[in-house]
């Protein structure tokens, strides 16, 4: 029953979509953030824990798609990972609940040095919708530094994959002379 | 027909939109007339500052019974003690309006970690917030070798916030109890004071995965409270999104169950297949998810040209491959072996919360707000409803698999019959009060909303199905081993922005 799908599928044409262009600014300005030799150790493979952090779960569909067969995160060496301890990157979406506040601080203790924080969606980015409420604190930024912004409500997996791969594109390329 | 609580709350005074407002005494004798009518169903329990609300459905002739009452005081009689489903309800009233349910089962808080800087946020008078926030409290298992096992609030995959904590004894789990809250936003408080147009961006963002159910019953409690008539165009866009959505949640949800067995195969399929309709879904309409298209007085964009053929060749994908892989499911031994008798829910329990969607329909209660209090356009369309007894995870993805089909055939029907003209109307500025179930993925999403004098939000409140589902999956779990967590959690599928608001 499985294999003749199987065979068929591994005849046929591949369901991945080609990967999305990456914005050189964006590169440009992740190389200012980390140290040469930050990326020398990160290397051009990262693993990404992904913390909700109050989020709609809009964002978190997003995040999944990543990793179907049409997207497939994996091909580019990014892969999402089970604890902060295995992470070099944290993607953060929600506007940060206060109720979810002292989880991602213990989240992001818990992430090895050096790493990447990125804010993904309007609301980690600054709340969105939802700023100035009562309980919450208006994006992951209020709790944590945030190297990368992805904003989008929620971000389509192409704007999701540009960004994780301007990452992977900063870390291998040379530094900037800093100013 | 009418039983002791149903003629208590049909005496009382109507006051605009049908609801009845009790007096505190009548109130107080409605948890002996709910006992002595265990059909009419507890749906949701709110309150804005000074009243508390209730609304119930009488199984029998799916007739929706609002009912207030004032809590001067700052009590009310508690319903908990005779219908479960209020417990959580009561928790939360009394962390965002103060209001306290006198005989309460449980009032141990449930949205407030103490977290925010005021407490009771909504109610008349928020005061500072000045403790430090306190330990939770668990209910005991108690037994020799029994010990905890404290899971989230961050849990290993992609998934939203929540703490489980579980109580086990060698594999099997004793009792496991959902502890959530920790994506409270603090949405009712930003629609207040605004227009339905501008509030709807709230009912969207309720929870992602049911943007279109939940902005569709936020607009249809809108349009009842103005008693104003959507164009027969915009009610059939929003039919097709609802069931766009239902489609590509049944395939997400199929998928993960039979990942979580440990079978990646139909995962991998099915996620192929939800990109699809997800891909056809942003060319018909603008937005994979279809956030926002939904606004009280119609749909915010009309459908793209190349939207129906988009649509018709993503469902066709699906149609056509749904045969081989239910054969998939059904074949594998080792995946039947994990689903089937895994997460059990009792009918009578089922039926006692008065669970909606898969889990309701997995369990032999057929309520869909589609069929039950139909709306346009399923009033012309009845939809199938297909409904299973075994109560296991098995039955509650079959309910997902039977529905997928349906949903088809209904899209493309709706397609067919398409009419033409406008896709939204003005809203007037007035006063009103209105509420409306519409059928999610997950179940009924009930809206309620009343306007002041210039049409602006004075209270509203949202209800997701996950409310009366949460507490079955801790009730489905118990005496399973805690592998099969993961399955039944996925075959739930709650909601957790859903219920923490
Ligand atoms: S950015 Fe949009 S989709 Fe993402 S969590 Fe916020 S409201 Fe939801």
């Amino acid at each position: 029953m499985l294999w003749p799908k199987l065979a068929r599928n591994l005849l046929g044409r591949p369901v991945t979509a080609a990967a999305p262009a990456v914005s050189d600014e964006a590169v440009a300005a992740l190389v200012a953030r980390l140290e040469g030799a930050a990326r020398a150790r990160l290397g051009r493979s990262l693993a990404i824990r992904a913390v909700d952090c109050g989020s709609c779960n809009g964002c978190e569909l997003e995040l999944n798609a990543l990793q179907n067969p049409v997207h497939d995160l994996e091909r580019f060496g990014l892969r999402f990972v089970a604890s902060p301890r295995h992470a070099d990157v944290l993607m953060l979406t929600g506007p940060l609940t206060r109720n979810m506040r002292e989880a991602l601080e213990h989240a992001y203790a818990a992430t090895p040095d050096p790493k990447w924080v990125v804010a993904v969606g309007d609301c980690a980015v600054d709340g969105g919708v939802f700023k100035g409420s009562y309980a919450v604190e208006g994006g992951a930024g209020a709790a944590v530094p945030v190297d990368l912004i992805i904003p989008g409500c929620p971000p389509a997996p192409e704007q999701l994959l540009a960004g994780l791969l301007s990452l992977l594109e900063a870390e291998t390329e040379t530094p900037r002379a800093s100013s | 027909m009418s039983g002791a609580a149903s003629t208590l709350i049909l005496r009382a005074a109507p006051q605009e939109g049908g609801r009845a407002l009790l007096t505190e005494a009548a109130w107080d004798a409605l948890p002996a007339a709910l006992a002595a009518e265990p059909d009419l169903a507890l749906l949701a329990l709110w309150a804005e500052p000074g009243l508390v609300h209730a609304a119930f459905l009488r199984e029998a002739d799916a007739a929706l019974l609002l009912a207030s009452v004032p809590a001067t005081e700052g009590h009310y009689a508690a319903l908990s003690p005779v219908r479960p489903g209020a417990i959580r309800f009561e928790r939360m009233i009394r962390d965002l309006w103060g209001l306290t349910a006198r005989d309460a089962t449980d009032l141990r808080p449930w949205l407030d970690h103490g977290r925010w800087p005021v407490t009771g946020p909504l109610s008349a008078r928020p005061a500072p917030n000045t403790a430090p926030p306190p330990q939770p409290e668990f209910l005991p298992a108690e037994g020799e070798g029994v010990h905890q096992i404290p899971v989230g609030p961050i849990h290993a995959g992609v998934i939203e916030p929540g703490h489980f904590r579980f109580h086990v004894l060698g594999e099997t789990v004793v009792r496991l109890e959902a502890r959530l809250g920790y994506a409270h936003k603090g949405s009712l408080a930003l629609m207040l004071g605004r227009s339905p147009r501008a509030a709807a961006r709230y009912a969207s963002r309720l929870s992602g995965d049911s943007t279109v159910a939940h902005s569709w019953a936020f607009a249809r409690a809108a349009e009842q409270a103005l008693a104003v008539e959507v164009p027969p165009r915009a009610v059939h866009l929003r039919a097709v999104m609802a069931e766009l959505e239902r489609i590509h949640n049944h395939l997400n949800d199929w998928g993960f169950v039979c990942n979580d067995a440990a079978f990646a195969f139909p995962h991998a399929r099915c996620a192929i297949l939800r990109e699809g309709v997800l891909r056809a879904a942003r060319i018909a309409f603008g937005h994979r998810l279809m956030m926002d298209a939904v606004l009280p007085g119609g749909v915010a964009l009309d459908i793209a040209e190349a939207g129906p053929a988009a649509i018709h060749a993503a469902l066709d994908a699906v149609a056509e491959e749904l045969p081989s892989l239910l054969r998939i499911y059904d074949s594998h031994a080792s995946l039947q072996d994990r689903v089937v008798g895994t997460g059990h829910t009792a009918p009578v329990l089922v039926a006692r919360f008065a669970a909606g969607g898969h889990v309701g329909r997995a369990a032999g209660r057929g309520f869909d707000a589609r069929r039950a209090l139909p709306y346009a356009p399923y009033d012309a369309l009845p939809p199938e409803v297909p409904v299973f007894e075994a109560g296991d995870v098995d039955a509650r993805v079959r309910v997902r698999i039977a529905e997928l089909g349906c949903s088809i055939d209904l899209v493309r029907a709706l397609l067919a019959g398409l009419p033409s003209g406008e896709i939204s109307v003005p809203l007037p500025q007035r006063a009103g009060e209105g509420v409306a179930l519409v059928e999610g993925f997950r179940g009924e999403c009930l809206h309620w909303l009343r306007l002041d004098d210039g049409g602006l939000i004075r209270a509203a409140f949202m209800r997701d199905p996950s409310w009366l589902q949460w507490p079955l999956l801790e009730a489905a779990i118990r005496d399973n081993i805690v592998a099969d967590f993961p399955l039944c959690n996925k075959s739930f599928n709650a909601s957790y922005s859903g219920v923490d608001l």
